[in-house]
């Protein structure tokens, strides 16, 4: 009777899970790693990016993005759109090309790989006759002209990739009517380049690798004119008009060549070398456009005096008597422009580029070229991301102010709005406003909207003026000396190098319902900060806190304070610092909270924790949670790993000031490094002869770093008796302990001048000594307690202080339940006993139920060390679902994950990008898109309006339709496996 | 979650009638069951009603089975008054002419007459051979064993290692390896975790149960198979206050060879049952968390109510009737029950009764009900 009982009950909770959770990974935010491709259709709007580990990028209008990911792990090398069309073909490494298709699919366009092929040779013949250097899409949309390693050029009808062998141009097609006389026409090497007439489709130009120019007729089958360039080839361009040919080389010089001339030996034009006298390198790509009235705009990437800037990468834009070369700060990828009207043969209006590690578009309409703030793309490691925090459902007025305060930063970039804008994104508004912040390497906090499919960059903070900083004031990049030549401008934003890791932020909290915000960073400095409208000047007083509280006989062995600004500073409109709380030993901040009713700070380091009372500026409590047998907590930073780091990048950046101070002393650079690299190669070669093995030993209180707080936490629950209820602070230890004191505030009135006081309540050691991860009291409903002013906001049911309070203190190892105020274990669930994997990363989050919009439940979002997420419910901490997420040898995606209180989370798939995650069933951001096929014709362009209002929103109706039938059917599929697997850790974990 | 309040649903008495007998005199008197108080006070109380108060005294109480069991502390105190159905006999003996060998659970099986009469009637029936002294359970310590013998393959051998506070480190190292297997395909090669080294010292090495290149097989119950070597070192060391491994030892010689009939008392029917020797928090005192009060001393945490646990009896009980032996040992069954949720309710070798079960102390009551549930065992709880 009892088991039937049960059974029901089970298949009514696992009905209710399903409604309840559903893994999803969504989209990437940020800019993707490592891209080695760039194409653009303009007659889509979109804009296509291929990576090194295979993936193909579409991007449009805001919100519009595509991925695909090729079966073969190999790079991307060329995406090519199909004119007027929209498909692409993608060409690997591995001399493959593949064709994909943006098809429409219930009122959405999902981008597909519709074909595959590789060109086979003669039978016999050596691979490099079909190894694919340059491809040309045809205008007409049916050819791909094929150029290759061996010199010829195979012609292949698309989509269906069919090879029209009677057309190709075979090498000696073309080296029997060489001129005689010309150097080269033993070897014309590989076809380098492959361009049509502007004008006539059946002209294309053929650039081999030699530096020899044909340009061949593909109806008559024959070379209509030899250009006898002598340098090493390195791009060609058909002028608009089609009267030009620009061809550049690898000594840094170009060429422009008369097309059409009688004399098929005619002398080249105009030959010049634009950064010329000493050698220069290689000019890569070059493109000459008209404009209205004027003179045309020439770009062209590379082409520095090798010698002196030989290690810059630039792009020189020539307008009448405007030049500049823009420098960047990563390896130039590809570029194109992007030109006005509706044919897009109008003036360039922008210039885009791909360098390694950012997109950068530059606004070539408005005087001195300013640069677009990019919508999407943006680099997140502008400088390399140390932490992040997630905050949700931000207040609208907090909102406004910070868009406020991120527009006044914005003021040099361009006013005009994003130039690429192809498709159309039908994903509903964002149910809320989501911040994300990442504190960085170098000191800043960036403010995300990440709300939506776009990441996009609202606010940048920066901690580091309070300090006095290692950098020398003269040491400006950006700076150009008058009559420098060539006259650099330096554009971008990704800057990896970082003056003073001790700026590093380690950990960040924001209360966004009063707007304070604390930080904290390597060098154990905590900032208190405040949003301010206005910019104001003030000085920052510091509060230097001794963890130690006298244990002696420790000595920090790490990196010493940071030294702080002593006369005011001028603080820009945004976030203020107003209080600053330094740690000694200065050691990196690894917990942090912030009680913005209490208007007090809790920190922790690996030497204890504290109490800060950022109202009366002054310290509350602190406490040494250090082992006296504990000695590496003093050693300083935390492992010799990250000491070789140190060392690396200090030499990095010594390499960096002397290239910057314009060479004109030569220090012993390469001996650093060299030295820098030999201690390297030691390191590893220590860690390799290591054998494989692990030791088994129980956890000892002598253990390192068992006192680095882990984990703090306020909370306004029962702590001595169950009748009334206090203000209290806990904090968790590595070594697996529980610290909890009472508060007493001074009442409201007397808030200012009274002092706050904390005592020792309660300690508990946990007898496994695992690391507590997460601390949590929760009400009488055992529901977690609410966020400080939440319940004043009106924005949380105040919690239940009738019923017994719970606490819920979350190791590494397993969850516990103990009662409130006497501390005796209810409940627990073992997670590592049982599976071997250990919690990394803990978050309380709410589920609302897919079905029923008022149910909901709130649980824990667990990821382990193994890369999986779990649900675990409250208040009974019982497994509900578990999905892998991570791979588990991704320690720094495991690492980097954070989670949001309605059940989404994102984590770091490489440096530059995070990826978006969800267990909830109803709260997923994914990009959701419409891009339709332009009608081929030029007039009927006019013809590609809007749908009337009407029909769209039918349209995006009928879409939730679909797409909710679609869940429904994932989520039956995905039942019996749910079910299996919560049969299977029931029975584990019982 | 409690036992005493279990007991006491089934049974309503409050007060437990006491008869006490030292040498030819009976003592009765009566004690409040739901207030035992401790045991040194009832030792007085004894010594009091006899009016013998410097004698060195062993008490015994006969159980519900006629065994005779010895009280000398507080649980095994509380034990007896929780368990007396109604009366408590009581039977005291001067230590200095204790006969130790009268003590023991499966005293009826092992001879004909009755313990009581054994020990009061005759006392000179087994002074033949000199017996031998077992010391009192209370001066039993757990000690590093190997366990289930019965149940594993010959090949295997599952290990606890019991640490019980002592200041020896576990002292072992595990490695990633690859074992030989016998699979449906043939011979297959697949990745195993093994020991890779001992410390010298270390309770593993001293145990000499463990040697290097041992392949683990299992951690407290739980298939290594598949897991990573972080993974099988966190489980092990989320366990090691009471970590049971079994492994493939290395050296297959020295293992433990059945004999055909089964021979640890079983009979004819060997137990066939699938059972696990351990139950996995019979140890949970071990693993209780300290709680400091701020104005107080370290005082262990009890589970929410106090819950009184007995020292864990020695396990020597042989297994006995368990039901109708099933007759097949699948290693899918052993695999089911691997978890280690099983308490050790059937090794107690008790005829379906809760008491047997409770005489260890399984904290997870929950549990507990569940698995005799599926074993089919009627009980009302």
């Amino acid at each position: 009777m009892k088991r039937f009982r049960r059974h029901g009950q089970e298949s009514q909770r696992d009905r209710l899970k399903q409604e309840l959770f559903q893994f999803n990974k969504t989209v990437e935010h940020g800019f993707p790693h490592q891209p080695s491709a760039l194409g653009y259709s303009p007659s889509l709007q979109l804009l296509a990016i291929g990576t090194r580990s295979g993936a193909i990028k579409l991007y449009g209008a805001p919100g519009v993005e595509f991925m695909g990911l090729h079966d073969e792990n190999a790079a991307v090398t060329q995406v090519h759109f199909m004119p007027h069309q929209v498909e692409l073909v993608t060409l690997l490494d591995d001399n493959s090309l593949h064709m994909w298709t943006l098809r429409g699919h219930k009122g959405l366009s999902e981008l597909l790989e519709i074909g595959r092929f590789t060109l086979t040779g003669p039978p016999g013949a050596p691979p490099s006759v079909t190894r694919v250097t340059a491809v040309l899409a045809h205008a007409s949309g049916e050819l791909l002209l094929l150029g290759t390693e061996g010199g010829h050029v195979f012609i292949v009808e698309v989509p269906g990739f069919r090879e029209l062998e009677e057309r190709n141009i075979s090498l000696d097609q073309v080296a029997a009517s060489v001129p005689d006389d010309y150097i080269g026409r033993r070897n014309l090497e590989h076809v380098e380049a492959l361009q049509e007439n502007p004008i006539n489709p059946n002209q294309v130009v053929i650039g081999y690798g030699r530096g020899l120019m044909v340009i061949w007729d593909l109806e008559k089958q024959c070379a209509i004119q030899h250009i006898p360039a002598t340098q090493q080839l390195e791009s060609v361009w058909w002028t608009e008009d089609g009267s030009y040919i620009l061809s550049s080389h690898s000594d840094g010089s170009y060429c422009r060549w008369m097309v059409g001339g009688e004399d098929v030996n005619e002398e080249e034009e105009k030959s010049d070398i634009p950064y010329g006298h000493f050698p220069c390198k290689a000019i890569s790509k070059i493109i000459q456009l008209p404009t209205e009235e004027g003179p045309p705009f020439l770009l062209f990437s590379g082409g520095m005096p090798r010698a002196s800037y030989g290690d810059r990468h630039c792009i020189t834009v020539i307008h009448s008597k405007t030049h500049v070369a823009l420098d960047f700060t990563s390896r130039i990828i590809d570029f194109f422009v992007i030109r006005d009207g509706l044919q897009h043969t109008g003036d360039p209006s922008a210039l885009v580029v791909l360098v390694e590690e950012e997109l950068v578009v530059i606004d070539l309409q408005t005087d001195c070229w300013p640069v677009i703030q990019t919508p999407y793309l943006v680099p997140l490691h502008s400088s390399a991301i140390t932490c992040s925090h997630h905050v949700s459902a931000i207040p609208l007025k907090l909102w406004e102010r910070v868009i406020t305060a991120g527009e006044l930063q914005h003021t040099h970039y361009s006013k005009k709005p994003w130039p690429i804008t192809g498709g159309q994104n039908l994903a509903p508004d964002p149910p809320q406003r989501d911040l994300l912040l990442t504190g960085h390497e170098d000191g800043t906090v960036h403010f995300w909207d990440a709300s939506g499919v776009c990441l996009y960059p609202l606010y940048k903070l920066s901690t580091a003026g309070v300090f006095h900083t290692d950098t020398d004031p003269n040491d400006n990049m950006n700076q150009g000396a008058e009559g420098e030549w060539p006259p650099f401008r330096k554009v971008g934003c990704f800057d990896p190098y970082s003056d003073d890791p001790r700026l590093g932020i380690q950990k960040i909290h924001l209360c966004k319902y009063s707007g304070y915000l604390t930080v904290a960073g390597t060098a154990g400095q905590i900032l208190v900060l405040e949003l301010n409208d206005e910019a104001a000047e003030q000085t920052v007083e510091a509060k230097v806190v001794d963890l130690l509280q006298g244990q002696e006989g420790f000595r920090w062995k790490g990196h010493t304070r940071l030294d702080v600004r002593e006369e005011p500073v001028l603080f820009p409109p945004g976030f203020q610092p107003f209080a600053l709380v330094q740690c000694q030993p200065p050691a990196v901040v690894t917990a942090l909270t912030l009680h913005s009713e209490w208007k007090l700070v809790a920190f922790g380091t690996s030497h204890g924790f504290g109490l800060y009372d950022y109202q009366q500026k002054n310290n509350v409590l602190i406490k040494c949670t250090l082992n006296p047998s504990d000695q590496l907590a003093m050693e300083g930073p935390l492992s010799r790993v990250k000491s070789i780091k140190k060392s690396l990048r200090q030499s990095f950046r010594r390499i960096r000031r002397s290239r910057v101070s314009l060479r004109k002393h030569h220090v012993n650079n390469t001996a650093k490094l060299q030295e820098a690299n030999a201690r390297l190669e030691a390191e590893l070669a220590e860690m390799e002869l290591a054998p494989v093995q692990r030791k088994i030993e129980a956890r000892s209180s002598d253990d390192s770093f068992t006192g680095l707080v882990r984990t703090l936490y306020f909370a306004d629950t029962f702590l001595s008796d169950s009748s009334h209820n206090a203000p209290s602070l806990w904090a968790g230890t590595n070594g697996g302990c529980v610290f909890a004191y009472m508060l007493r505030l001074p009442p409201v009135e007397h808030r200012a001048d009274e002092p706050v006081t904390a005592q020792p309540a309660k300690e508990i050691q946990l007898m496994h000594r695992a690391p507590v991860v997460g601390i949590v009291v929760l009400d009488g409903h055992g529901a977690p307690l609410p966020e400080p002013l939440e319940v004043a906001h009106d924005l949380s049911r105040s919690p239940d202080m009738q019923g017994s309070h719970q606490l819920l203190v979350i190791s590494e190892e397993q969850f516990k339940v103990f009662t409130l105020p006497k501390v005796s274990a209810k409940m627990k669930l073992k997670l590592t006993a049982v599976d071997g994997s250990r919690v990394r990363r803990v978050g309380v989050a709410w589920f609302c139920s897919s079905r029923t919009e008022d149910y909901g439940e709130s649980g824990l979002t667990v990821l382990t060390n193994q890369g999986d997420v779990h649900v675990v419910s409250l208040p009974h901490v019982k497994m509900q679902v578990q999905y892998p997420c991570i791979r588990r040898e991704d320690v720094s995606g495991i690492a980097s994950c954070v989670f949001t209180k309605h059940g989404q989370g994102f984590y770091l798939i490489s440096p530059s990008e995070f990826e978006r995650f969800s267990l909830s069933t109803c709260h997923l951001v994914e990009p959701r898109c419409l891009v339709e096929a332009p009608l081929h014709s030029g007039s009927s362009n006019q013809h590609r309006s809007q749908p009337d209002g009407a029909s769209s929103a039918h349209r995006t109706r009928q879409e939730s339709e679909d797409a909710e039938v679609l869940q429904e059917i994932q989520k039956s599929l995905e039942g019996d496996q749910t079910s299996f697997l919560e049969n299977n850790v029931k029975s584990a974990v019982a | 979650m409690n036992k005493n309040h279990r007991v006491q649903s089934s049974r309503s008495l409050s007060a437990v009638e006491v008869k006490s007998k030292f040498g030819a005199e009976f003592r009765r008197f009566s004690l409040d069951r739901s207030k035992p108080g401790r045991f040194d006070e009832f030792y007085g109380l004894l010594q009091h009603v006899h009016r013998i108060p410097n004698v060195e005294l062993l008490v015994g109480y006969a159980d519900v089975h006629g065994d005779l069991l010895p009280i000398n502390n507080d649980d095994n105190y509380h034990k007896a008054i929780s368990t007396a159905s109604p009366l408590l006999r009581l039977f005291l003996q001067r230590k200095e002419e204790a006969d130790y060998t009268a003590f023991g659970t499966d005293s009826l099986t092992r001879k004909k007459n009755t313990v009581l009469s054994a020990v009061l009637l005759r006392p000179d029936a087994n002074r033949k051979k000199p017996p031998v002294i077992i010391s009192l359970p209370r001066d039993f310590r757990p000690v590093s064993s190997i366990i289930d013998v019965d149940i594993l393959p010959e090949t295997h051998r599952r290990v606890r290692l019991y640490k019980h506070g002592q200041e020896k480190p576990l002292g072992f190292y595990i490695r990633d390896g690859s074992s030989v297997r016998v699979t449906a395909q043939g011979l297959e090669k697949l990745p195993g975790i093994f020991i890779s080294r001992m410390v010298p010292g270390g309770l593993a090495e001293s145990t000499g149960l463990l040697a290097v290149n041992d392949e683990v097989l299992e951690v407290n119950g739980i298939e290594v198979a598949g897991k990573s070597l972080d993974q099988v070192t966190d489980m092990m060391i989320a366990n090691s206050h009471n970590l049971i491994i079994t492994v493939k030892p290395a050296n297959q010689r020295n293992n433990v060879v059945r004999s055909g009939g089964g021979g640890g008392g079983g009979g004819a029917s060997m137990p066939m049952h699938i059972i696990q020797n351990f139950p996995v928090d019979e140890l949970e005192s071990e693993d209780e968390d300290l709680v400091i009060e701020a104005d107080g001393e370290a005082e262990p945490i009890r589970r929410a109510p106090s819950n009184y646990s007995m020292p864990s009896l020695p396990r020597y009980e042989p297994h006995l009737n368990l039901r109708a032996a099933t007759t097949s040992v699948s290693s899918s069954a052993l695999s089911i029950n691997a978890n280690g949720t099983l308490p050790a309710s059937g090794s107690s070798g008790s005829l379906s009764n809760t008491n047997a079960t409770s005489t260890t102390s399984s904290p997870d009551r929950a549990t507990e009900r569940r698995s005799l549930e599926e074993d089919g065992t009627v009980i009302t709880l």
